[in-house]
């Protein structure tokens, strides 16, 4: 137990592989290609300011509805009894564990014109769904695949409510939904938090459903990264300048959260 | 509290409905014979045995398996040793270490792919003209010793990219437990007697397997489903499962796709099962065994403050 | 237990990682210290593998089984999905293809920046197979690195029972705010801006930054009737119907035609490109006589005919053209007559600031609301 040299091997370790990586995405950033120093990949930004405008709109979207639809479905399934509460949580992680590509495209072979789902309104006689390429598809698509992410902590902060703290509160006199305000709600609150990290963060950046459900229309911010180091218009000194203004404007604003909800500062949950 | 009413079963059905009615529409259609992702024509399996044929999907198998078990137990190990020597650091070296450690949880995958992309492009190439400077020494050519550190993307850049975003899950789980360590316990087996390394392993590491097994999982987990990581630090000669379904998605899509999925959700339903069943037998066992409380499967501890570790930090 | 297998398994992984690395100096160790080839890799043509980077839908598969049949060469098959792709994967470094196809005008910048390996033709014998016409041409003049593969026209396909026929005949079907949300438009800088550059009446080779502007803000005024920015992903699109109008290759169409009869096709009156996709090896690629070895296979009658009735595109192979159905060899979009191919210009490579230009342009368009 005293052993501390065997952090050496693991502090190297990220040292390498985390840190230096950041540290060269920050030279990229401000160099041009016959390496010399530059601003400009920085001052061209403000151009891109509606691709950053649209990813965040639609990732805070995407959390929201995560929110609503995750957090009574967290609040009920913590209420059932201990066999279906195991069985539920298997179940919603369940999906996460499926390929997270094949999960974006089972979506893509629904919403398709032509697909299920229209051919199933079709047949019932009931109007088209043309929401296919869009970003209510894209919202779609992050809210199908993160959603297991929401529930999961807030679920096992609930679980682990003291069933004495909401009794004590009943006998003071508290109606349901007093206990559900001034009780359960604070007290959930690290995992709702840690929830809306674990769902915003893969939204605001991802390329894979944009692609896939948004028709290459939608541009978000991570489309716009991967075009510039794998994909149509090969400019890596930008791409490496934006992907640093977002990890900023992410790490800022998950900062200011965390902020705002410390104190309740527990652990939270995947 | 209360038990759940019609409405609230209803709508817990819905959800569950949501999150598989997809995949459910995915199965039957792997097992339509016809291209069409609408129109049923009849039932067949020859997507499934085209899928078996298809040796890009195979080789990506292997690829994903591989990788993912790898990256799994090396970041275990390495995560493991790192959190006992994090208990022991000072708090400011320690709350340094998490710091980093917490980069690759926080940060967007898509900035850790693209991040070690340009580390290991930039060191392939700052190797490779090491080796063409040593080969130019006149002592190597003496020598007649040819050196050639320079590398591309492939596999090993692919496993260390994994082991890279999966130790600091390890890291996490086992953390909490290392808090709730007796480190009497510890010294006691020392005391009668003990080695250090026997004490660490018939005394510490029991205590710890709960956490390990978690972040083990949770790793393993983490690395089978990336696909942005993946993507960027591949290369040219290994491509994982995500990739080559990324790939084929994009373009005329065939119903093998349906196929695989069944099969990917099949292996998954399977794994899940035989997860609940160990940890109902342990569950039945920590009965037993009063005052060991018994782990639930696949929950990890994540912080993103390390507040809980320096409880007696000043607050900012 | 798992820990000591954890820690053998990373000791051999460690000594895998440094073994090669260090070898004997090779005999013919040659001045080429600059590149990293290394002497410990196979040589000979029999056995080893070739890396091919090639489009998607771009081959009959089977025709790599044959290769490696016949050769014992694995093959090792990526896809990309446009020329852009292509050269970010080259460019970006740390990528190792030995084959790759790009089109015309990204050879021409290819050799421009130096990226491609000078052929030695004496290992691609079938060469002489090549159409002559096709030989020398301007992007590669003295015909050093590249071989074709394919040729072909692009041009506009519609669904026939959804779009009328006198809305046909020119680009502007891709602006006619009629078919809104049913158009499908080209994912890749060089053939969208180049479309709108046709439209507009200016050559797809302009340098005039001014000229391309106003292309990508033609392209931007439409983004609104366009369902989606496709390249593969056009053939599920338009043969099932979801989308009416889209422009892709002519091959392409052929085979959307065999699952959708209702499609056609036309080329638009102000003009369209021809282009060529031609076989090179990148700089320093670590297989090179397999890559010769795999490229003069492709230019074999027996592979390139599979490849031809897959894909249907233009064979520049002349045994081929003749062994192809009559039907198919007299079609006259996919052997052009002089008529046809008076309308035809192809994409010509670019200056660096022009290229810089439609790189950020693009961006423009795509990031545009």
């Amino acid at each position: 137990m005293k052993s501390k040299g065997i952090a050496v091997p693991y502090v190297v370790w990220m040292a390498f592989f985390v840190v230096a990586p950041l540290v060269l995405v920050v030279v990229y950033a401000f160099t041009t290609r016959d390496s010399g120093f530059t601003i400009e990949n920085f001052s061209s930004m403000l151009q891109y300011a509606g691709v950053f405008g649209r990813s965040f709109l639609l990732a805070f979207l995407a959390t929201l509805i995560c929110i609503l639809l995750g957090y009574p479905l967290a609040l009920l399934l913590a209420r059932e009894q201990s066999r279906l509460r195991g069985m539920a949580m298997l179940l919603i992680m369940l999906p996460m564990w499926m390929n997270f590509l094949l999960r974006t495209y089972s979506w893509v072979f629904l919403l398709e014109r032509n697909g299920f789902f229209n051919t199933l309104l079709a047949t019932i006689g009931l109007p088209k769904l043309d929401i296919i390429d869009t970003p209510a598809a894209v919202v779609l698509g992050m809210v199908y695949n993160f959603l297991p992410f929401m529930v999961l902590p807030i679920f096992s902060v609930i679980e682990k409510i003291d069933p004495r703290v909401i009794e004590a509160a009943q006998d003071l006199g508290a109606n349901n939904l007093q206990v559900f305000l001034r009780v359960i709600f604070p007290l959930s609150l690290p995992g709702v938090l840690s929830g809306v990290t674990m769902v915003f963060i893969p939204s605001v950046s991802t390329f894979v459903i944009s692609r896939l459900l948004g028709g290459g229309k939608s541009l978000l911010l991570g489309d716009l990264i991967e075009m510039q180091f794998l994909g149509s218009a090969y400019n890596p000194h930008l791409g490496s300048a934006i992907s640093l203004v977002m990890m900023i404007i992410v790490l800022l604003s998950m900062g200011l959260m965390n902020r705002f909800g410390e104190g309740e500062g527990e652990a939270v949950l995947l | 509290m209360k038990k759940n009413g019609i409405f609230s079963r209803l709508f817990i059905l819905i959800m569950f409905l949501f999150l598989y009615a997809p995949i459910f529409v995915l199965i039957v259609f792997s097992f339509n014979d016809s291209k069409s992702n609408a129109v049923w024509g009849g039932f067949t399996l020859d997507w499934y045995l085209q899928l078996f044929q298809n040796n890009t999907v195979l080789s990506a198998l292997q690829t994903t398996l591989l990788v993912s078990v790898l990256a799994t137990l090396i970041a275990t190990v390495a995560g493991t040793a790192a959190a006992i020597s994090f208990y022991n650091m000072k708090r400011k070296v320690r709350s340094a270490c998490l710091t980093v450690n917490n980069i690759p949880l926080t940060n967007a995958d898509i900035i850790t792919g693209v991040s070690m992309m340009l580390l290991f492009v930039f060191a392939g190439q700052v190797l490779a003209g090491l080796s063409s400077w040593l080969n130019a020494q006149s002592w190597a050519e003496s020598a007649g010793l040819w050196f050639d550190f320079g590398f591309n993307l492939g596999f090993p850049t692919l496993l260390i990219a994994h082991i890279t975003f999966d130790i600091p899950y390890v890291i996490l789980s086992v953390m909490p437990k290392l808090r709730q360590l007796d480190p009497n316990i510890a010294e006691a087996a020392q005391d009668l007697g003990a080695t250090n390394f026997y004490a660490f392993r018939k005394v510490v590491l029991p205590e710890l397997m709960p956490g390990i097994i978690n972040g083990m999982l949770i790793a393993f987990t983490m690395s089978i489903d990336d696909f942005v990581i993946s993507y960027f630090t591949a290369g040219s000669q290994v491509s994982t499962l995500s990739m080559v379904v990324y790939s084929m998605v994009r373009r005329r899509v065939s119903p093998e796709i349906n196929a695989l999925s069944t099969l990917m959700f099949l292996a998954v339903l399977t794994l899940l099962i035989v997860i609940n069943l160990r940890q109902s037998r342990q569950e039945a066992s920590a009965r037993r065994r009063p005052g060991v409380p018994a782990e639930p499967a696949g929950e990890v501890l994540i912080s993103l403050e390390d507040e809980d570790l320096d409880q007696d930090a000043p607050q900012r | 237990m798992k820990k000591t297998l954890a820690l053998m398994l990373s000791l051999t992984l460690g000594a895998g990682l440094l073994s090669g690395c260090v070898s004997t100096r090779p005999t013919t160790a040659t001045g080429d210290v600059e590149g990293s080839s290394s002497p410990t890799q196979e040589s000979s043509a029999s056995g080893g593998v070739v890396n091919v980077y090639n489009w998607g839908e771009y081959i009959d598969e089977s025709v790599l089984e044959d290769f490696t049949a016949q050769t014992g060469i694995k093959v090792n098959y990526q896809m990309y999905d446009s020329n852009e792709t292509m050269y970010s994967k080259l460019a970006g470094g740390g990528a190792e293809y030995d084959v790759i196809i790009p089109s015309d005008y990204m050879i021409a910048r290819l050799i421009e920046e130096d990226m491609l390996e000078p052929l030695n033709f004496d290992n691609i014998p079938n060469f002489s197979d090549v159409d002559p016409e096709l030989k020398n041409p301007e992007y590669d003049p003295e015909n050093l690195y590249s071989v074709p593969y394919m040729w072909g026209l692009m041009g506009v396909i519609y669904n026939t029972t959804a779009v009328d026929e006198t809305d046909l005949g020119s680009w502007d079907l891709l602006w006619n705010e009629k078919y809104a949300d049913d158009i499908l438009m080209i994912d890749n800088s060089r053939d969208a801006i180049g479309i709108a550059l046709k439209s507009l009446g200016y050559s797809y080779n302009t340098t005039d930054e001014a000229q391309i502007t106003e292309a990508v803000d033609l392209l931007i005024q439409q983004k609104p009737l366009v369902q989606a920015y496709v390249m593969d992903e056009i053939f599920g699109k338009l043969e099932g119907g979801n989308a009416y109008v889209g422009t892709y290759y002519y091959g392409d169409y052929l085979t959307m035609l065999e699952n959708n009869p209702d499609l056609g096709f036309y080329i638009p009156e102000e003009g369209t490109n021809i282009y060529v996709d031609a076989m090179c090896i990148p700089k320093g690629a670590a297989n090179k006589e397999n890559a010769e070895a795999f490229i003069n296979f492709m230019c074999s009658t027996e592979a390139g005919l599979k490849n031809c009735e897959e894909i249907w595109y233009s064979t520049p192979l002349l045994s081929v053209r003749e062994a192809l159905d009559p039907e198919v060899s007299s079609d006259p979009y996919a052997y052009p007559t002089a008529d046809i191919l008076a309308k035809c210009e192809s994409y010509a490579g670019l200056p660096q600031n022009i290229l810089d230009l439609y790189d950020s342009e693009w961006t423009r368009l795509k990031s545009a609301t």
